[in-house]
């Protein structure tokens, strides 16, 4: 079965005046039609430039300078940019990290959804907007007939999520990129927005690419999970497995940065040292001089290394080698 | 609603108390109008009688307060001068003033606004530098520099437009006005044009900034990922949020154009508020100096709510008649 959405060698730069930062530097990824795959990495990985290079909306002096991504076949990048706005909303749909910033605050919900509606379909604003109100039901929210007469500040910053969740969903896309949609949210909306989103997904067939911080959120959501780092994916797999055994050091120190696994009271460990500035990347691998056990080697590019079917990792000292192979 | 224009009409009240009060003991304090109106040979006893006729025999409270009571009765008192009710004076000179003010603030609107917003979604393009550099001469060009330039230019050397005065005027709705008819069309050109250059590069600087600071918020950027054309996000989602500010500051300026348009007044000779204002200061007409300051007082108290209320139907997180 060939993929949905298909991206190779993508690379999305930022010229600025102190140089090229390259943001997605060689990124490929691969989603299948009803999958949910988890996009992990740190801020200023890349993972939310990498989704915005697939709906073609990189600000200046963004741009994407190589690569190819292909969604059911068709090449978006530098396609017509109104074929691009043509599969916008309507084939493929984004959710935003903040939705306090995502709605437009002057205007009423109703106008910003029936206009969704009615970018890709001809109906009339009657019937856009009865589907309007229905899509608000479908992600939760109580009396969508009233509140959609209300504007963006009226609604908490879950509810404005869940308008923006349904606003994704107007037209049943076949791909929805979900930009780290929970990490403004306390902890209890996030519970129930997830539910939502995997319930939603369930229902309606959508691909999902769930970009995240949050290695236990995007397992306990994710089919398969993709760990970035500078602007390119380090590991690869389903993610229980990569959950139970990290086979890049960074993934490995991203699990124990994290609370729960660990001994009560032991204190976290954390991975040394910052992200590295995307303006001047070290040759060879970028995690090099954070990496507790970079060698000589780790001056040269990794190579790709197939762990097992579906699970690979860029890595010169892999911490799982390959099994039984 | 009704609450809020209520609580402001009495804030207006005030206001307006506040600034007689001002403008009153300001006049009094500037020079004794006798000095002027009086003929150098006037005698002691003509000196007098002028002097009792004029009320300024009397103290400075009961001075005040017959003002203030005449002022409740709508006689702001008669002109020194001319012998007539101010007020009366003053709304004999009010169309001239509001016609030029008015032509003005559309022109900075119609001209400006888009200006600022081509170069606003262009930024450091050839034509947004172009619009922000001549967007500079209209800030830093003395105004009254341009008004002569443009008589210069344009009715000396070229020939085209008439140079001063209001020309032929004609009624609409009952209004006198030069718009009704194109020879009054002709003579406003270059004086609204003058006093509108300012306001234009104003309007240019400011809608560019609010453009700039719109265009890449993330809403922006969600109503492009929903599929919307560009013009629809421009024209609604940004046109709508920049707005509010933009009727503000177009608010506050048409105030002030109003009140001020004393320099582009007298370069053009357009008998207005403005001249008929400094006349009054030269004489000490006190009359008509205080009744033109409350009733410029009053157009912005009217101006401000006006923009209050605007401002409340453009963007629905301002409430009127809570306090912030």
């Amino acid at each position: 079965m060939s993929a949905l959405l298909e991206i190779t060698g993508l690379e999305t730069h930022f010229h600025t005046r102190a140089g090229v930062v390259r943001a997605v530097d060689g990124l490929d990824l691969a989603v299948r039609a009803g999958e949910i795959v988890g996009i992990v990495g740190e801020s200023g990985s890349g993972k939310s430039v990498a989704s915005f290079s697939v709906l073609g909306l990189v600000d200046p002096p963004g741009r994407i300078v190589a690569g190819s991504i292909r969604f059911r076949g068709e090449e978006l990048v530098g396609a017509d940019p109104a074929r691009l706005r043509r599969l916008r909303g309507r084939e493929i749909a984004m959710i935003f990290q903040d939705p306090l910033m995502t709605l437009t605050p002057v205007l009423r919900i109703e106008t910003q959804m029936v206009e969704a509606i009615r970018a890709h379909e001809r109906v009339s604003a009657k019937a856009a907007r009865a589907r309007a109100i229905e899509a608000l039901a479908r992600v939760g929210i109580p009396a969508p007939a009233e509140r959609i007469r209300a504007y963006p500040h009226q609604f908490s910053g879950g509810m404005r999520q869940r308008v923006a969740i349904a606003i994704a969903l107007l037209h049943s896309p076949a791909l929805i990129l979900a930009d780290e949609p929970t990490t403004a949210l306390d902890v209890t909306i996030q519970g129930q927005i997830l539910y939502e989103m995997q319930r939603l997904v369930a229902e309606t067939g959508a691909a999902l690419v769930w970009v995240s911080h949050d290695l236990a959120v995007v397992e306990s959501l994710a089919d398969r999970v993709c760990v970035m780092y500078a602007g390119r994916i380090v590991e690869e797999g389903p993610a229980e497995e990569v959950v139970a055994a990290p086979a890049h050091p960074y993934t490995r120190g991203l699990l124990d940065s994290l609370p729960g696994g660990a001994l009560a009271g032991a204190r976290l460990r954390q991975i040394p040292g910052m992200t590295p500035s995307l303006l001047d990347l070290p040759p060879g691998c970028p995690f090099a001089p954070r990496c507790p056990i970079a060698t000589a080697a780790c001056a040269s590019e990794p190579p790709i290394v197939a762990i097992a079917p579906g699970r690979s990792v860029r890595c010169h000292a892999p911490l799982v080698r390959q099994e039984a192979a | 609603m009704v609450l809020f224009i209520v609580r402001r009409a009495l804030q207006a009240g005030l206001v307006l108390l506040a600034v007689s009060l001002v403008v009153f003991t300001g006049l009094y304090a500037v020079g004794d109008p006798a000095d002027i109106l009086l003929p150098d040979d006037a005698t002691a006893a003509e000196r007098e009688a002028a002097i009792v006729a004029l009320g300024l025999d009397r103290p400075i409270w009961t001075q005040y307060g017959i003002f203030l009571a005449n002022a409740l009765q709508g006689d702001l008192g008669t002109s020194f001068v001319f012998n007539i009710p101010s007020i009366t004076l003053i709304f004999q000179r009010m169309p001239a003033t509001l016609e030029l003010a008015l032509c003005a603030m559309l022109i900075a609107l119609v001209i400006g606004v888009p200006l600022g917003l081509y170069a606003g979604l262009k930024p450091g393009s050839r034509a947004d530098s172009a619009i922000v550099t001549g967007s500079i001469l209209g800030f830093s060009l003395p105004n009254f520099w341009q008004g002569l330039m443009l008589i210069l230019v344009f009715s000396i050397f070229l020939g085209w437009l008439p140079s001063s005065g209001r020309g032929e005027t004609g009624t609409i709705l009952g209004i006198e006005t030069s718009l009704a008819t194109w020879d009054g069309i002709r003579h406003l050109i270059l004086p609204a044009t003058n006093l509108a250059l300012f306001k234009v590069a104003l309007m240019i600087r400011l809608t560019r900034a609010q453009v700039r600071e719109t265009m890449p918020l993330d809403f922006v950027k969600f109503a492009r990922a929903k599929g919307m054309g560009e013009s629809r996000i421009v024209g609604l989602h940004v046109g709508k949020t920049i707005a509010a500010p933009i009727v503000t500051v177009l608010g506050m300026e048409l105030g002030s154009v109003i009140a001020f348009a004393v320099i582009t007044e007298s370069i053009f000779a357009w008998p207005g508020m403005g001249k008929l204002i400094i006349d009054s200061i030269n004489n000490l007409d006190r009359p008509v100096v205080a009744a033109y300051l409350l009733v410029v007082t009053f157009l912005f108290i009217v101006i401000n709510l006006v923009v209050d209320v605007l401002y409340s139907l453009l963007d629905p997180r301002v409430r009127l008649g809570r306090r912030a």
